[in-house]
């Protein structure tokens, strides 16, 4: 099959891809083996290192450490989707004094860093005298804020992706701006922008791990407990290790129940696109949508 | 205003940090970042594979844990020691590789086969329908959101403040001792970063424009 960088390969080319081949491997094995091995000699796999992992006591933490990640995840994610629609929805108003605070609300805290954000709220709002700043309302609010604004031009780059005689039909029948938007605009809006919604929620997970930089008792946090232990030799590495394989399993997890959700979506409707298109992939959508 | 002005040595210092930090960052993920976007749309599996497996991982971590490994575990592999602004550096650049990887891959799947197809029918070589034909169409769709994933490492470089690197996140700690209002001294640190994210989207903006209508 031919690819837009390469012919068919004859055989001078199979011969030299199979150099090429045999080159990577021995390349990608050498950094990797080099990382091992570097690991190895410094201790990194002695059992003393990695024995904290055999109390019960260390994985009740390391479980309501999840628990706590996981926590402000769901009420960020919820949040943002709901905060998102709100500025979409408000900056596609017809009236001015709507669209324009959305559109200063939407560009400003996509354009603070979600850090700064969580600082401002947990460091910056109590001396004014605001009660019950915790670091997870902090770490949640500086979600919402931030992933909110991404959400909302996504949602709003969805709307105006669609075809004009969509809203136009639904005027035409005598369905109210309301109806037109929630019945018509949105449920589509949200199928075609899907890809991008999934990739932004995974970055919500991942984003909850700023929260250990406000001291909010989460995964990185309890990492960085557990790694100081003196009585297991400062395990940094196996916790790393432990830790980068929770993170990165939770976010694989969340794609696939994202896909799930995707593909009952998309067989559950009747579709408006022709059913040999391929829908876009993640980041094909995201070069859509300007950031 | 008094504040910014009282303090000025320290936002300069801050500021000029965390622009360091970005620009190395920035070149060290582009090279990075075109060599595993090579690999993934190289003509080898084996090369496909290490790509999507790198940028799958990376794209999955917390940029936060990434930190976390180079400021507190890298010394403990007994290799040559860098100062914490580097390993900073490092991890920045790995982290971004991958969506600049992925950024170039999706530009050069915006150029339609047959433009390929249509060059090696007039016969020109390799080298000639990838740097006349390919990478031109695939560079015009590849600047915008380029363009977004480095305004996302400007923002990134923050996260550096929580590891020791004194830059413009650090800038608030700093000033705290100093007896200034917390909530004052971020608001400027934000109202800076609003302003250099504007300085990028301009750049963006006018570059789009330019290279809009050829398409």
């Amino acid at each position: 099959m031919t690819t837009v960088l390469y012919d068919v390969p004859g055989p001078k080319a199979i011969a030299r891809n199979r150099v090429i081949a045999v080159a990577t491997v021995l390349l990608a094995a050498a950094v990797i083996g080099f990382v091992v091995y570097r690991f190895a000699i410094t201790g990194q796999f002695d059992a003393r290192k990695w024995e904290l992992f055999t109390y019960p006591q260390v994985w009740e933490r390391i479980g309501s450490a999840i628990v706590s990640t996981l926590s402000a995840f769901a009420l960020g994610a919820v949040l943002s989707l709901a905060l998102g629609f709100a500025l979409a929805i408000g900056r596609l108003s017809e009236h001015a004094w709507v669209r324009v605070p959305c559109a200063v609300f939407t560009e400003l805290f996509r354009a603070v860093p979600l850090l700064i954000l969580m600082m401002i709220i947990y460091y910056g709002l109590p001396p004014l005298g605001v009660q019950g700043i915790t670091p997870y309302a902090a770490v949640v609010a500086g979600l919402t804020l931030y992933n909110g604004s991404v959400l909302a031009e996504v949602f709003r780059a969805g709307i105006l992706s669609l075809p004009p005689g969509q809203a136009e039909a639904g005027y035409a029948i005598g369905m109210r701006k309301s109806g037109v938007m929630s019945i018509i605009l949105i449920p589509q809006a949200v199928r075609a922008m899907l890809p991008v919604i999934i990739a932004q929620l995974v970055v919500i997970l991942k984003d909850t791990a700023l929260g250990f930089l406000i001291t909010y008792q989460e995964l990185l946090f309890t990492a960085k407990f557990l790694s100081s232990q003196q009585s297991f030799d400062f395990p940094v590495i196996p916790v790393t290790i432990v830790v980068s394989i929770i993170y990165i399993g939770l976010c694989l997890i969340l794609s696939a129940v994202a896909k799930l959700v995707e593909l009952r979506i998309r067989r559950g409707s009747r579709r408006a696109v022709p059913a040999d298109e391929e829908p876009p992939t993640q980041t094909e959508a995201m070069a859509t949508v300007r950031r | 205003m008094d504040t910014l002005i009282d303090n000025s040595d320290v936002f300069i210092a801050g500021f000029r940090t965390t622009i360091y930090l970005f620009l190395i960052s920035a070149v060290g993920a582009l090279v990075l970042g075109v060599v595993i976007g090579a690999m993934r749309v190289a003509p080898v599996k084996a090369a496909n594979v290490f790509g999507t497996v790198y940028v799958n991982t990376v794209r999955n971590t917390p940029l936060t844990l990434l930190m976390f490994f180079f400021a507190f575990g890298y010394d403990k592999l007994g290799l040559i020691d860098l100062s914490y602004f580097t390993l900073a550096a490092v991890a920045l650049s790995m982290y971004t590789a991958s969506y600049v990887a992925e950024t170039i891959r999706s530009g050069i799947n915006t150029v339609p086969v047959g433009q390929a197809e249509a060059a090696r029918a007039i016969g020109l070589p390799f080298t000639q329908t990838l740097g006349l034909i390919v990478l031109p169409q695939a560079f015009r769709a590849v600047v915008p959101p380029m363009v977004s994933v480095f305004v996302a490492l400007l923002k990134n470089t923050t996260i550096a403040a929580g590891f020791s690197v004194a830059e413009a996140g650090a800038i608030r700690a700093t000033l705290s001792e100093r007896g200034e209002p917390q909530l004052v001294v971020l608001l400027w640190v934000a109202a800076i970063f609003v302003a250099l994210v504007m300085i990028l989207s301009l750049v963006q903006n006018r570059l789009e424009k330019k290279w809009a209508v050829s398409r």
